[in-house]
């Protein structure tokens, strides 16, 4: 279908101008924004910004929260053939001036006094940018440096300008076709610079139909906008698919309202990284803490009986008579109630994506009766690859290729992808595009995994980080460290591993525990400990971690690629791993090469079979002051299993 | 840009306070300008509060006059100032507990109010139409505020800073020309008195409010306001811009000691 998203904005407007296409609360209330009136506004914008100076082809950058002016206002700028850059709003200055620059960009419409102080400060280093429109002037009465200026005045020159020429907008709209690039999203580079990531109308709109059609999304879902909209998988939820699909987008008051706002909408289709269900979760699980004994009897019943059968009832798979009628029962004193409570009780689809999710998490939502499901996806495959069908829903997979995605594994157990939704390229460095987008057209998205007998994806690790076992009995086998690790992360008693085995004979970790968690855990036990240190190196301790460990063996000795991941030794440190030392990234990515430095004499020990190694490491303080913290570790051997496939 | 900074609005003329024997004031005079941010400062004990609370009526001097915008009274009667457009937050959070940040705002809003408590608790007729009224501006100063979140949270639950807010957010409820504010800042954490601070100029700034405000923090008060007056002992010692104050020898040694 030949369209871009200002034609579908106009189509949704003609056809249901009464319809509400975004809410917003303010002053306490729900205001809707119907598709005429947001047709009107994203007109208004479209011609102050041209009579601003905006040229087609042209970048502009938009920054700030979910805010439909905002949101009118990437419509505007598409409406006239330039595009909209949109950047993370918590960025520091320094971090938005390699994208302005690289777009040459020249205008900006953000959110309010925070990113106009911030814009000001990239203009310093960045002084071709001309024009700083701001959507809410709280503060910024006593500004008056050149080019600054409010989303409102743009809107009134732009009504002026367009009782004028009352065509222009409608000519500028239909000049654009499906092959214009539509938007740039900056993907955080781990090394080097941001590279910015073209997309086309056609490409985004080919996505975000697939997924629509794969969901059968329709104009009557509700959407919960919270994560930042320069963020495509935000980009996609609130941006394409809402004007495929036509449904309703609603901004929240602020971050902080988020859980309150959810409750009120109820969305019936709701897309959050673990982390956020996490969140849920843990609070849940506090608040049950307080509850009323009979209350928290029955939360346990129930909940015992929803793991048991909630997943096989949401798969459609038959549970008895007996079990229907207690889950019934549960549902409606405990899963209905706590649904609602949550926000959940209309959703209809819900999508995680972008980190694995452990099996737990991902069960409890499904035994209550929340359709949460998995996908696969990056900014460059614009988000849909894969995903979950309704009843298929698994913790370790991520879903079935969905149309017209085609899929091949290569010889390095890396996965590539042909899509109609991939990158155009990156902007203005062919050297990076012609790495991931080779000439036979296949996208490298640089993870390694394999499809499964089911037909699902399975994705192990990145394929840089994937290695192999060099000697002893596993000799060659295939080594992925980060699914080793996540796998033990799962428990809730280990906060962070880093696990060693490329190029070595066996599989060694170093784990966190989880102070919390374990400090917790020895209190109900009276189990006296003194601090981190020594709680970490309790016996009792090891002998949980390790039940955590020969558990994982286990499931990894079913596993046909990587039983031989099994980890063989394993010791608890001392001290926690923190970014302020180097240890982890600024996300709380463990640093394997230089953990494995910094400790090199625990790396030796767990090699060379000693049982005990003393270690001593500085440490630096959250004021900038360090100091040194020595222990002697205790290294513990793990059961490891035999592969079943070899056995049998 | 500079703010404009009018005529005087208050006017406090050789007030005297005395609690029996104790004197707490003796023959203070200063004024304050309309639009000006105006601080009172001084060691423990120097007479403050009880100066804020002469202007709002809650004590009356033995001598000395106040006049509020062209009028003199000898004393003020505490109604009759809050109905004249001063209102005021207090140092020890006199705040309703139970009672949700809406109704707590709403509180502030009682003088505005024109139905009868009957049509009032049967929410019929016009007893309605003002109370959306009412609920809007207080809406307007939630948004102000930043407290959205809070909403029909009971302010007893609410961390120390946010119910610091809500307490001025029920002053604000008045719409008052003269707003007094005890202490602020009062045991708040430094990222709680920056946000303070803003919300005090803003307040300043947008609603057009003169301000008049007891505070310990020296950096605060250098920091954002216009004139300074300085009490010891129930005494003023000083009076002036910020500049003038801090170099003000008998302040000096008022504050650090002098060496004898």
């Amino acid at each position: 279908m030949q369209t871009t998203f200002p034609k579908l904005l106009i189509k949704h407007a003609a056809e249901r101008p009464e319809a509400a296409a975004m809410r917003e609360k303010e002053y306490g209330i729900w205001q809707s924004i119907s598709w005429q009136e947001m047709a009107i506004m994203v007109g208004h914008i479209a011609c102050g910004l041209h009579q601003a100076g905006l040229k087609r082809g042209e970048h502009m950058v938009v920054v700030g929260s979910n805010r439909p002016r905002l949101y009118a206002t990437m419509l505007a700028v598409q409406s006239l053939g330039a595009i909209p850059v949109p950047l993370y709003q918590d960025a520091a200055a320094a971090e938005c001036v390699f994208p302005m620059t690289n777009a040459e960009v020249r205008l900006c419409v953000v959110e309010d006094q925070e990113q106009v102080d911030k814009m000001l400060e990239v203009r310093e280093s960045y002084p071709a940018l001309e024009h700083i429109y701001f959507d809410n002037p709280r503060g910024l009465r006593k500004y008056d440096e050149p080019g600054l200026g409010s989303l409102d005045e743009l809107l009134a020159a732009g009504e002026a300008f367009s009782k004028q020429h009352p065509h222009f907008y409608k000519e500028q709209v239909e000049a654009g076709t499906q092959e214009d690039v539509a938007a740039m999203f900056f993907t955080s580079g781990t090394t080097g610079n941001p590279k910015g990531v073209v997309h086309t109308h056609g490409t985004l709109i080919d996505r975000a139909q697939a997924g629509a059609e794969f969901d059968h999304l329709t104009s009557n879902e509700d959407v919960l906008a919270y994560l930042p909209p320069a963020w495509i998988g935000q980009n996609i939820f609130s941006y394409a698919q809402w004007l495929v699909a036509g449904y309703v987008v609603n901004c929240p008051e602020s971050m902080a309202t988020v859980t309150i706002d959810l409750k009120e909408i109820g969305p019936t289709y709701y897309f959050a990284p673990p982390r956020v269900f996490e969140g849920m979760l843990t609070s849940v699980s506090i608040r049950m803490e307080d509850a009323s004994s009979i209350k928290r009897s029955m939360y346990k019943y129930f909940m015992s009986l929803a793991k048991e059968v909630g997943p096989k009832r949401m798969d459609g798979e038959s549970i008895g008579l007996f079990n229907s009628l207690m889950y019934a029962l549960g549902n409606f004193f405990v899963f209905a109630p706590l649904r609602n409570n949550l926000g959940f009780s209309r959703v209809r689809v819900a999508y995680t994506a972008g980190e694995a999710i452990g099996p737990d998490l991902f069960t409890f939502f499904r035994s209550i009766g929340v359709n949460l499901k998995q996908l696969y996806g990056s900014t460059e495959t614009a988000v849909f690859v894969c995903l979950q069908p309704d009843n298929q829903a698994r913790a370790d997979t991520v879903g079935v290729p969905c149309r017209g995605v085609e899929i091949k594994v290569a010889d390095n157990g890396e996965i590539l992808v042909k899509s109609p939704g991939l990158l155009k390229g990156y902007y203005k460095n062919p050297e990076a595009t012609a790495e991931v987008l080779t000439a036979d057209g296949w996208y490298h998205t640089s993870d390694a995994g394999f499809i499964d007998s089911h037909g699902h994806l399975k994705i192990i690790d990145r394929v840089k980080d994937v290695g192999r076992i060099k000697g002893g009995s596993n000799d060659g086998a295939m080594f992925a460290p980060k699914y080793v690790e996540n796998k033990l992360k799962f428990f809730p008693h280990i906060k962070e591993v880093v696990a060693y085995g490329d190029q070595r004979e066996k599989v060694c970790v170093m784990i966190n525990i989880d102070f919390d968690a374990v400090g917790n855990w020895a209190e109900r036990r009276n189990l006296p400990y003194a601090g981190y240190t020594d709680l970490a190196q309790k016996p009792e301790v090891y002998a949980l971690i390790k039940e955590c460990v020969e558990q994982v063996n286990a499931d990894l000795a079913v596993d046909v690629l990587l039983a031989g991941s099994q980890v063989s030794r394993f010791l608890v440190l001392h001290k926690e791993l923190d970014a302020d030392d180097g240890e982890l990234t600024r996300t709380n990515k463990v640093r394997r090469g230089f953990i494995a430095e910094k400790y090199l004499p625990l790396v030796d020990a767990l090699y060379g079979g000693l049982t005990t190694q003393f270690i001593e490491t500085v440490v630096k303080f959250e004021d900038g002051r360090s100091g040194s913290v020595s222990a002697t570790l205790n290294i513990s051997d793990a059961q490891t299993f035999v592969p079943v496939k070899a056995a049998a | 840009m500079t703010k404009k900074i009018g005529d005087v609005i208050l006017d406090v003329n050789n007030i005297s306070l005395r609690f029996g024997g104790v004197k707490a004031l003796t023959d203070i005079s200063f004024n304050v300008k309309e639009h000006e941010i105006r601080a009172i400062i001084g060691p423990n004990g120097a007479g403050k509060s009880s100066m804020l609370n002469c202007i709002n009526g809650v004590y009356t001097p033995q001598e000395g006059s106040i006049t509020f915008r062209g009028q003199t009274f000898d004393h003020m009667d505490s109604r009759q100032v809050a109905e004249m457009g001063v209102a005021r937050t207090f140092q020890n959070l006199a705040l309703f507990k139970g009672m949700s940040v809406i109704d707590n705002i709403m509180t502030g809003r009682n003088l505005r109010m024109k139905s009868n408590i009957f049509l009032q608790a049967l929410r019929i007729g016009p007893a309605e139409n003002e109370e959306i009224k009412h609920r809007a501006r207080v809406e307007e100063i939630i948004d102000f505020l930043e407290i959205q979140a809070f909403r029909k949270t009971p302010v007893g639950q609410l961390p120390y800073g946010l119910q610091k807010r809500v307490d001025l957010g029920r002053a604000l409820a008045m719409e008052p020309k003269v707003l007094l504010l005890d202490e602020p800042m009062a045991g708040m954490n430094v990222e709680e008195k920056q946000d303070m601070c803003r919300f005090i100029l803003d307040v300043n700034d947008e609603f057009g409010c003169t301000i008049v405000l007891i505070e310990h923090d020296m950096s605060v008060v250098m920091d954002i306001s216009d004139r300074v007056v300085v009490l010891d002992y129930g005494k003023k010692i000083g009076d002036g811009t910020p500049e003038e104050v801090r170099n003000n020898e008998e302040v000096i040694s008022a504050y650090l000691g002098t060496s004898h």
